[in-house]
């Protein structure tokens, strides 16, 4: 879909979004990093960090965005990075371990599971 | 496509308290139910997005090479659940073919457990995500989805499988919410079960 849309539409759509780059810097974002805007749009920003900075008034998460922007979340996470180096968003990582050795707490889990409950 | 007027997501928006995002992810085949579940609980309709890489496996070194048939495209639906004030599950339905597993580190890491979805009738399609989630070290419960009478008991799954006797094997029906939900609650009194077995041991 979003090859698609890549392919007819603007074949450098991706290279242009990122300025070339091709890594997120040193921060990890994950697909559940919740995102916030610190900022309001300026005039003159890329057009993707004005719809970020729109879309996350509330906290939305990576994954969110990726959707919405119709991008794949690489380039998300990279559009991501130049906003956090700004100061222009806040980011919260999940708290679960990503060492796959290690399992969540079993207070954290407890609390899933109360979540759940009230579905 | 006017791109405008899908610019301001159309979507409860998360509480400004939400802070932690938790991820679990249902894999299985082509046609099995993952949207359905992923629907079922979700308090949002359930989104789609992609992630690509390249074979090296190194991210987008080349934006030439988008359309290239070196890059990996991998396609997957997700909704999400707010816990409580900070905490917001993410459901993932994610495709159990190859070029997937690629991704399961750069996209997946972190994930708390997982769901494999069966269908009864092609049994065989979930050997090879189960085999991938066991390499992944990923704790996981398999949830046959119903069409139907079943003809075969859990236990003959569970044997066809090659599970193990401490993996929870249930069946489901992913279109309704009090079915989904029981897998979820499955899954996660699972992972509770071997965190506090786990921690008691340490």
């Amino acid at each position: 879909m979003i090859r698609r849309l890549v392919d007819s539409e603007d074949p450098d759509r991706l290279y242009t979004v990122t300025g070339g780059r091709s890594r997120a810097g040193r921060t990890a974002f994950d697909l559940v990093t919740l995102v916030t805007s610190r900022a309001d749009p300026a005039p003159g920003m890329q057009s993707e960090h004005i719809r970020i900075l729109r879309v996350c008034r509330a906290p939305t998460a990576v994954v969110e965005l990726s959707a919405d922007l119709k991008l794949p979340v690489s380039i998300v996470k990279i559009l991501l990075s130049d906003l956090l180096e700004r100061g222009l968003i806040a980011a919260s990582h999940p708290s679960t371990p990503t060492d796959p050795l290690q399992l969540p707490d079993p207070a954290f889990l407890k609390q899933v599971l109360v979540g759940l409950q009230k579905l | 496509m006017d791109s405008r007027s899908s610019e301001v997501a159309v979507r409860p928006p998360l509480q400004t308290t939400a802070k932690d995002g938790v991820k679990i992810v249902i894999v299985g085949g082509f046609g099995v139910g993952k949207t359905t579940m992923v629907r079922s609980v979700s308090e949002i309709r359930p989104l789609s997005t992609e992630e690509v890489m390249t074979e090296a496996g190194v991210g987008i070194d080349d934006p030439g090479a988008v359309a290239d048939k070196n890059t990996t495209t991998v396609a997957f639906d997700f909704g999400r659940i707010s816990l409580d004030a900070q905490m917001v599950l993410y459901l993932f339905g994610a495709p159990g073919q190859e070029r997937f597993w690629f991704l399961w580190d750069r996209l997946f890491a972190g994930t708390i457990g997982a769901v494999v979805l069966v269908d009864t009738r092609r049994v065989s399609d979930s050997w090879y995500a189960i085999d991938r989630l066991e390499h992944h070290r990923m704790p996981f419960i398999v949830a046959r989805n119903n069409f139907g009478e079943p003809e075969h008991s859990l236990e003959d799954l569970r044997e066809a499988l090659s599970l193990s006797p401490d993996v929870p094997v249930i069946d489901c029906d992913a279109r309704h919410r009090s079915s989904s939900k029981d897998v979820l609650m499955t899954l996660v009194q699972h992972l509770y079960e071997q965190a506090s077995a786990r921690k008691e041991a340490s």
